[in-house]
């Protein structure tokens, strides 16, 4: 019997006039990883912190662990754990401590907690630095410490704001195996991101959130088979003639028309099609420059539901780091 | 409130025994006040007061004595008013969040670093006893073993609530603040009239009357009339002056220390739940 363990219905919160979150309801089911995909400034972060009781709720309903934020904020908060965006460690205080600070904060008995420190610091990898201040260790350390941490006192769902925003490559690689280790022992996540990977790597499930509302949600793969088989990125000479040409194709599912490209969606496989389009196409006295082909990925999904690039997105509410991490693809 | 607060206790604990440099200072700050200030003031005030002649039939208590008192009582003020900088930082390095985000109630955080307080002051107490000792503070002179007892536990408990009441108010001010420097800029100016407009250094019978009149509201007064009722008992002569300290007196120190101190935990308490993350 599969349980919700995070129930929402049209929730709904505004910053003065700005509507930063449009009446959005979605379930998480026990044991999931359910990510909320969306560039910064979507409502990702104020649906985390109003389902954490750090906001509190305008409008609609959120029940997490079947107990009402609004209501039950203290049983709410423990039955949670969390990882914020921002690194709150207190950096002159071991490893160790910072665990046993949480436990002691929690009230978890002495002999309980020391057995989870044990557990969790394992599970973390960070045996060798246990004795070790916050401060003295590298940024994924770091991140997992507060991972660990998050999970003390066994939470039914632990949230994750972000979690690797700022981190190169392989520790991101890294972070997720350890968020999938976690899943293994049957915590339920949900966590935010403006990856596409993260969410399409981790998530079982991911809603694509933009502007405050919901777009989408289903798992990795049922999103990208929404967009075909296959897609074909044209450049042509005329790319909106092209695109009327396609559209008439009954094994053509679909044409978005981006600034430079044409993406075509496909119903069919595209080693059978490709060379009757080009052919379609050059009959019709239209010039094709380049063609590309590739199976879709969640960045085509983002750009298909959204209408526009995550990444070009809203600019000035974009940060750094993420302009580097997307440079390195 | 749960025994949560506890943790909050350890942890700063544990820092204050860890930062070597705040451990040594405030460990070493009581005995400058003393070996300096109050060794330079009481040889200036025995010359200019040596004259006046002392009451007949009661107990001449020399400067240093007197001031000794005041010292303990400056001490704990300035390191309980700068205490409550460890909310602002934690605050600012968004560690306090943490904490928010528990099930705990705000109250034990205040606690937690109010009582931390409460002993950083009372070893600043005992180490001001202690020395005092060795340079002529003539501390529970003629008391036996009981009354000394008594006297010590008498002087910690003032000290403790006098502590608690100033870590709120400075923990109400950090809470409140964005920035060090203006934490900084609030204390400074706070602690002037604390503590010039007290009895901790003078007798302040000289006084304009208005200031007099001020002075016996500013908890440091009450607190230095306590230590030195317990001190230097309830009868004796300083610099020609003649003080007379009844239980009504006392009681007045340890009512006003206790309102005042709850008065600062309605304000923290007020102040904390304000605090948004």
């Amino acid at each position: 019997m599969t349980t919700n363990v995070i129930e929402v219905n049209n929730l709904e919160h505004k910053y003065g006039d700005l509507k930063a979150v449009d009446n959005i309801s979605f379930t998480v089911k026990k044991g999931e990883i359910f990510s909320f995909l969306g560039p910064n400034g979507a409502g990702k972060s104020t649906v985390i912190n109003i389902l954490t009781t750090l906001r509190k709720i305008q409008k609609g309903e959120a029940k997490v662990n079947g107990y009402d934020v609004a209501k039950e904020s203290k049983e709410v908060r423990k039955s949670i754990g969390i990882v914020f965006q921002m690194m709150c460690l207190d950096y002159e205080m071991t490893v160790f401590e910072n665990l046993e600070y949480h436990g002691m904060i929690y009230s978890m008995a002495k002999e309980e907690r020391r057995k989870r420190i044990d557990e969790l610091i394992k599970l973390t990898e960070l045996e060798a630095k246990r004795n070790v201040l916050a401060k003295d260790l590298s940024g994924g350390m770091k991140r997992r410490l507060e991972l660990a941490r998050g999970l003390m006192t066994r939470p039914a769902v632990l949230f994750l704001d972000e979690p690797t925003v700022g981190f190169d490559i392989q520790t991101r690689l890294r972070m997720w195996e350890y968020l999938r280790n976690v899943k293994k022992q049957g915590t339920t996540i949900f966590l935010t991101t403006h990856y596409m990977e993260e969410a399409d790597q981790l998530s079982d499930r991911i809603s694509i959130i933009d502007y405050g509302k919901i777009i989408v949600t289903g798992s990795a793969l049922e999103l990208k088979n929404q967009l075909g088989k296959d897609l074909i990125y044209l450049e042509t000479s005329d790319n909106k003639a092209a695109a009327d040409i396609l559209r008439t194709l009954e094994s053509v599912k679909g044409v978005n028309e981006d600034a430079k490209f044409l993406r075509v969606m496909l119903g069919v496989d595209v080693t059978h099609i490709l060379p009757k389009i080009m052919d379609l196409i050059g009959q019709n006295g239209i010039e094709i420059t380049t063609v590309n082909i590739k199976k879709p990925s969640m960045d085509d999904v983002f750009v298909h539901y959204t209408g526009h690039d995550l990444r070009e997105g809203k600019p000035e509410e974009k940060h750094d780091e993420s302009k580097t991490v997307e440079a390195l693809r | 409130m749960s025994l949560a607060f506890r943790a909050v206790y350890w942890r700063e604990m544990v820092k204050f025994f860890r930062f070597k440099s705040v451990l040594f200072s405030s460990l070493i700050q009581p005995v400058m006040w003393l070996a300096f200030f109050g060794l330079a003031m009481s040889k200036s005030f025995d010359k200019l007061t040596s004259m006046i002649p002392s009451t007949p039939g009661v107990p001449t208590v020399d400067y240093l004595t007197y001031m000794g008192a005041g010292i303990i009582a400056m001490d704990v003020l300035f390191s309980s008013l700068f205490g409550g900088t460890t909310l602002l930082f934690d605050k600012k390095f968004s560690l306090l969040k943490e904490t928010l985000a528990s099930p705990i109630s705000r109250i034990n955080i205040v606690v937690g670093v109010g009582l931390s307080g409460m002993t950083k002051a009372f070893i600043q107490t005992a180490i001001i006893i202690v020395f005092g000792r060795f340079i002529g503070m003539n501390f529970f002179k003629g008391y036996d073993p009981i009354q000394t007892l008594v006297s010590v536990v008498g002087i910690f408990l003032l000290v403790g609530i006098f502590t608690l009441g100033f870590l709120f108010l400075s923990g109400s001010i950090a809470i409140t603040v964005e920035q060090p420097e203006g934490m900084q800029s609030i204390l400074t100016l706070l602690s002037m009239p604390l503590f010039f407009i007290s009895n901790a250094l003078y007798p302040v019978d000289a006084f304009p009357e208005i200031l007099q009149f001020l002075s016996i509201f500013n908890p440091l007064t009450l607190l230095a009339d306590g230590i030195r009722y317990f001190a230097l008992g309830s009868n004796f002569s300083v610099m020609g002056g003649h003080y007379i300290y009844t239980t009504a007196d006392i009681a007045m120190s340890f009512l006003g220390l206790v309102f005042f101190a709850l008065t600062m935990l309605s304000v923290v308490l007020w102040r904390f739940n304000k605090v948004d993350i």
